[in-house]
């Protein structure tokens, strides 16, 4: 009798059955809703005969852009040209993040530390770069180089063959030779090297407790290799020096200072704010750890690097995620400074074809995939980080 | 940034748009809100920017302005939403503004693909460079290798770019949205030339820490007609908006003035009569008052008072008639019989 009662719940009683329900509902609802604004879009965009689609993509851009990774003129489709746009931001943000890392750990373990002038020093920069606001910086930064800055024809040239100017700086590189590919292949290689060398030292240290210097190893052969490659194959060293021709420099490499102030404006911004986030994760370790790796006779580097670090990283990891994407996504305040960046171009695009919401959806793709691969990777390395439970 | 955060409200207004609302009636809907919403620059002296006491100042202005006074006999009653290049098609689309007056290029694409209709053109223009004197640059056929400022989201990008590729020459663009901005970069020398429209460049070189040390090169590398637009659609809208600035242009051709409109309503000409509607007619075609184009005039005033007062000669601007005068003394303004 009462197992016949359990089999007959009512439907409406199950919380299972009503669980797959209510998904259902939901589920239902937002289909419903985004078939409604689809389909009410699409029928006011034909009312008022306005093309959609990404038909654009294929024709013609006909606009110049001012700083490019690869080759793009006038006559590339749009499609090349927001893909110009879209390297601009991954180069900008990829540097900027890089730095900001470097910096803030940097700020944050200064503002700690015993000597008074270092924290005072770190806690007074933290404090204002932290409360000025990024549009008022990147203003700041571009109106320095454009003000302060001479013309090209009275460039700065602070080491032979490197100049400064309002147009940037500018400096020679190697004009291209078989070598750089050998030795670019040898780094390649040497990467490689340190990471089994360093897996072997630290087996060994398991093993003998005899230290490696594994720091010093591993430079000598990161350096050494390509140099070794570089002068086997020819060693070569014409190069390709810039020189004044009627406005401006031809030949060499330059660095806009509308890359250098977005990058700047971005890395001293951000880094406030991860120094803070590095100082919380290594005041979150217990004094009795450092206590007690100092008496069993570490180094002071060692106790950071072994000790306090490790525990560190995993308070660090999650916030400092979230401000690497606040870089990324800040890194659009390009347009105000005259930086090509996706937002740019895509400005461009749309106001040429006019087709507003084709281009809207493709910058929130783009940022959408630079945040969610961020994420993925810190994710990644959160886990890998993480204390593993027994 | 101020761009995204019009560009997004106005794509969000593309969604939810209900059917209908953007379609015809648009002078009811206008009547009952009681007053034109007219998109305008908001940032270009001469054209369309409101003074240190806060009234908008223009051509564009005058010319939303002239279209307001033919609908309510009050050229007052209209708002100004402030538009930046890239948003105010968007804007005109969704239905934010009723006519857009704002220093926009007539161009095929933007006449079809962009689902709008623009009417008369209110000023000639085109695209030229600015460029320091001291660069001694006579003709832009020189400016290879030049980096260009460019203000971004109009057809100047474009036109920059074939102008340099048709002539083998190379450029390097720097485009900065805001006007401010990129004036104070070019005059700090980050650019060796300035490109936009002429109307543009004399803005820009009025406000120059010292405007003489500037010229405008004498190439003028495209036809930019600048037009008043309105969405496709409603016909009536658009005569309505098309008729008020040629009543302007009319108006300076049979010598009616703002000063002695109302003499003219005594006047025997049978154009002058059909014109002010002393004989009726024009006012009920257009679904308007018979004293539509007397109220432009007697408000506003002709195009000719217009143009002098916002950019001709005597103004900072110091632009001459040019293009802009009447087809009888060499311009391009003419107007179809108001009959």
């Amino acid at each position: 009798m009462s197992t016949s009662a359990s089999e007959k719940i009512p439907f409406l009683r199950d919380p299972a059955k009503l669980a797959i329900l209510y998904q259902f509902l939901t589920l239902t609802g937002v289909g419903l809703l985004s078939y409604y604004l689809v389909h009410n879009t699409l029928i006011n965009l034909e009312r008022q005969s306005i093309s959609t689609g990404f038909g654009f993509l294929d024709r013609e851009a006909s606009f110049e852009i001012g700083e490019t990774l690869f080759r793009y003129t006038a006559a590339d489709s749009y499609g090349r040209a927001l893909a110009v746009g879209f390297c601009n931001t991954l180069l900008v943000s990829f540097i900027g993040v890089t730095l900001t890392v470097i910096l803030g750990t940097f700020l944050g373990i200064a503002r700690l530390s015993s000597n008074w002038l270092v924290a005072k020093l770190s806690a007074i920069y933290i404090e204002v770069f932290q409360d000025i606001p990024i549009l008022l910086q990147l203003f700041f930064w571009y109106a320095f180089f454009y003000e302060i800055l001479p013309s090209p024809r009275q460039a700065l040239a602070p080491i032979p063959g490197i100049f400064l100017c309002n147009r940037g700086l500018i400096f020679g590189i190697p004009y291209w030779h078989e070598a750089y590919k050998f030795a670019f292949l040898a780094f390649v290689i040497g990467i490689v090297v340190v990471f089994f060398m360093r897996k072997w030292a630290s087996k060994r240290q398991a093993a003998t407790g005899q230290i490696f210097p594994v720091v010093k190893v591993s430079l000598a052969i990161l350096a050494g290799l390509p140099l070794l490659a570089w002068w086997l194959t020819g060693a070569p060293t014409k190069m390709n020096v810039p020189e004044l021709a009627g406005f401006n420099f031809k030949g060499g490499i330059t660095v806009s200072p509308e890359f250098t102030a977005l990058l700047l404006g971005l890395v001293l911004y951000t880094a406030a704010f991860v120094a803070e986030v590095v100082r919380a994760g290594i005041q979150s370790v217990s004094k009795g750890q450092t206590e007690a790796a100092i008496s069993i006779g570490l180094k002071p580097g060692q106790v950071l690097n072994l000790v306090i670090l490790p525990q560190a990283l995993r308070v660090i990891v999650p916030p400092l995620t979230s401000q690497m994407l606040n870089l990324i996504k800040n890194s659009s305040l390009a347009v105000a400074i005259g930086y090509p960046d996706f937002v740019s171009v895509a400005g461009t695009t749309i106001n040429q074809t006019g087709q507003a919401i084709e281009g809207v959806a493709m910058i929130m793709i783009v940022y959408l995939i630079f945040s969610l691969s961020t994420s993925a990777f810190m994710n990644w390395y959160n886990k890998k980080i993480a204390l593993v439970e027994r | 940034m101020s761009d995204l955060k019009r560009v997004v409200p106005a794509v969000i207004a593309a969604f939810c748009l209900t059917a209908g609302v953007a379609m015809a009636g648009t002078l009811a809907d206008v009547k009952g809100k009681g007053f034109v919403q007219a998109g305008v620059n908001g940032d270009l002296f001469g054209f369309g920017k409101p003074d240190e006491k806060g009234v908008w100042k223009g051509l564009d202005v005058d010319t939303a302005r002239a279209v307001a006074a033919a609908i309510f006999g009050d050229a007052n009653k209209v708002k100004f939403t402030p538009l930046t290049a890239k948003t105010r098609f968007t804007a005109l689309q969704s239905g934010e503004v009723d006519v857009l007056t704002r220093n926009a290029t007539k161009t095929l694409s933007r006449d079809t693909d962009l689902g709008l209709n623009f009417v008369q053109v209110n000023y000639y223009d085109g695209q030229g460079f600015l460029i320091p004197k001291k660069l001694g640059v006579k003709s832009a056929k020189e400016l290879d290798g030049a980096t260009v400022c460019v203000l971004p989201g109009t057809t100047t990008e474009q036109n920059v770019a074939d102008y340099f590729r048709v002539n083998k020459m190379k450029m390097k663009p720097v485009v900065i949205e805001n006007t401010a901005e990129l004036s104070k970069a070019f005059f700090a020398g980050r650019c060796d030339c300035l490109t936009s429209d002429a109307s543009q460049l004399a803005g820009i070189r009025a406000v120059a820490p010292n405007p003489s040390d500037y010229v405008i090169l004498p190439q003028i590398i495209s036809k930019e007609p600048l037009a008043p637009a309105v969405r496709h659609g409603d016909d009536q809208w658009m005569d309505i908006v098309n008729y008020s600035v040629l009543a302007m242009i009319e108006a300076e051709e049979l010598g009616i003035t703002s000063k002695n409109v109302d003499e003219m309503m005594k006047s025997t000409d049978p154009q002058v009569q059909r014109f002010l509607g002393v004989t009726p007619g024009n006012g009920k075609a257009l679904g308007l008052d018979e004293n539509w184009a007397y109220n432009i005039i007697k408000q506003v005033g002709n195009y000719g008072e217009v143009f002098e007062r916002n950019v001709g000669v005597n103004t900072p601007l110091m632009i001459e008639r040019g293009l802009n005068g009447l087809w009888t003394n060499g311009g391009l303004m003419y107007s179809p019989p108001f009959k």
